[in-house]
């Protein structure tokens, strides 16, 4: 096993990697930048490396630093958490370059699931049916409403480099997509460094289903089932849950089968999530590899009593999948919400702030993934993702219930949050019967625009 | 001489004067703006909002500086209305 690890990110997910590494007894490196000082990951690591000023650009994105930093901390292995480096090729290599294990794919698997166009194609030449896109990326707004129009509105405009929703933007028509493209290439451009856009065909009201995969260097792949995550704003998740109220054993096969074969069709290495969008008729489509670990993972740990963390970095190591999915037992039913600090009575506006009262929810079938504290002042460089809260019991029903109590006792103040909104959808008769879809979300939220012109 | 109109942070956040580090500025001291033009972005946990002008008139003043992280309320231009 590593002796030591460097976690390169931050937030939740920097503790979620610090933990699964000390509970298989390695030693943890933390980085921060310096308006991270007072994070609970600097807190909980073994070590921890200050990596520069606040913003991304400079600290948590910086390749350079962070392997300065493994190489000076002595560690075997970099665990990139998701956004920031997670997915680059670059930052990989450089690992690679450097000695570093890189917890993840391989540079090469990172470049072409990063290549989302290519990718897709790829994978849809080894048989797994997709969505119409534009088949490279698109340089201009002419050249994108050459190609809306094309395969005809509404569109999606989509980041190449990235996941988080960042810099998507669903275009009704040209005018939108004219108006659009350029805020959605600055906001790229800021969260990835990497400002390549393309052109999607945008299904109405599909569920987002997604299928973990684990793959090791022997070349077994196997997928843990899948996770429903329709519950989203902007592509922005929301609430996710797994399994799915919408798939049975014959289409979970199906579809497991073919995350396998999206997989396999990449050389996928370590833990990586497939994407599909389903229609009502039961007809999946693939979307994207995320090649990964995903915010949304615990709902399938709590289900398949994997802890994927661990496999990753057992899975780095070089270590063999002695199971499959049908070895797993899946049992009961995990329902996340992603706890921003935002409101959603005001068009989800940020709303950052120091917490002055904190009172995390506790009990049975709770779990609490978050980096916040009592006094913890919220920097306004990072992402507004700051819990996430699993509510797990042996069914759906038992599940949302535990959902509902916790998300009653959670205190949070005085920054606006969105429990108020998951309240409000833990009690709609048509959640509670999964009737759910990447669109229901509008039943709660105004589907306005984000500029408020007063 | 007009009315001095104050645009300020709704929010804090981190301010940026052009659309990418390699595009000229949205405005320059002396620009002639119209109401609800494009003065800035401000930029708060990841999310851009575009910071717009409550008026018609000239921008006499650019208080904040370019990639500084501002306060809520913080002022950001001076207009000339």
């Amino acid at each position: 096993m590593f002796f030591k690890i460097l976690i390169a990110n931050r937030g939740e997910i920097a503790l979620r990697v610090i933990r699964a590494a000390r509970d298989l007894g390695i030693a943890s490196v933390a980085v921060y930048s310096e308006a991270d000082r007072d994070s609970l990951h600097v807190r909980y690591a073994d070590e921890s490396v200050c990596i520069g000023p606040p913003i991304s650009a400079k600290s948590y994105l910086n390749r350079e630093v962070i392997i300065e930093a493994a190489k000076k901390a002595n560690v075997e292995a970099v665990h990139p958490g998701y956004g920031y480096l997670a997915e680059s090729g670059e930052f990989a290599r450089a690992c690679r370059d450097a000695g570093l294990v890189f917890i993840g794919p391989t540079p090469e698997t990172l470049e072409l699931a990063g290549d989302k166009i290519r990718a897709k194609a790829i994978i849809n030449r080894a048989g797994v049916p997709v969505v119409p896109s534009s088949p490279g990326g698109v340089g201009s707004v002419d050249e994108a409403a050459r190609f809306a129009s094309e395969i005809g509105y509404p569109i999606m405009i989509k980041a190449s480099a990235g996941g988080g929703g960042r810099g998507i933007r669903v275009c009704p028509d040209e005018e939108v997509l004219r108006e659009d493209f350029p805020v959605a290439k600055a906001e790229v451009r800021a969260a990835f460094g990497d400002d390549s856009l393309y052109v999607e065909k945008c299904l109405v009201d599909p569920r987002h289903i997604e299928f973990q995969v684990l793959a090791d260097k022997h070349g077994n792949v196997i997928h843990l089932g899948e996770r429903e995550c329709s519950i989203q704003r902007r592509y922005q998740k929301l609430i996710e849950e797994a399994p799915s109220p919408a798939v049975k054993p014959k289409l979970r096969e199906a579809m497991g089968r073919a995350a396998i074969e999206a997989a396999r069709a990449v050389d996928y290495l370590n833990a990586g999530t497939v994407e599909f969008l389903l229609d009502r008729e039961g007809n999946f489509y693939f979307m994207e590899i995320n090649a990964r670990i995903q915010v949304e993972h615990p709902v399938t740990e709590m289900v398949t009593g994997v802890d994927l963390v661990k496999e990753q970095i057992r899975l780095a190591r070089g270590d063999k999948l002695g199971y499959t999915f049908e070895d797993l037992n899946l049992r009961g039913w995990a329902i996340e919400c992603r706890i921003n600090t935002e409101d959603p009575d005001s068009n989800f506006m940020p709303s950052p702030g120091t917490i002055e009262e904190y009172n995390p929810p506790g009990g049975f079938g709770v779990r609490l993934d978050t980096h916040l504290y009592q006094g913890y002042a919220l920097p306004i460089f990072y992402d507004s993702l700051v819990a996430k809260l699993v509510g797990y019991d042996l069914t759906r029903e038992g599940a949302i219930r535990v959902l509902k109590r916790a998300l009653q006792e959670f205190t949070i103040q005085p920054v606006k949050t969105t429990i108020p909104l998951y309240l409000r959808i833990v009690d709609d008769p048509a959640f509670q019967e999964g009737d759910i879809h990447t669109g229901y979300i509008k039943k709660f939220v105004p589907d306005e625009d984000d500029e408020e012109d007063e | 001489m007009g009315k001095r109109v104050e645009v300020r942070a709704r929010m804090s956040g981190v301010f940026y004067r052009r659309p990418a580090p390699d595009e000229p500025a949205y405005v320059e001291v002396g620009d002639m703006v119209k109401k609800k033009q494009v003065l800035g972005l401000l930029e708060t946990m990841k999310v851009f909002q575009k910071i717009k002008s409550p008026a018609a008139g000239k921008i006499v003043e650019i208080v904040a500086e370019n990639e500084t992280p501002l306060s809520d309320d913080d002022l950001v231009f001076v207009i000339e209305a």
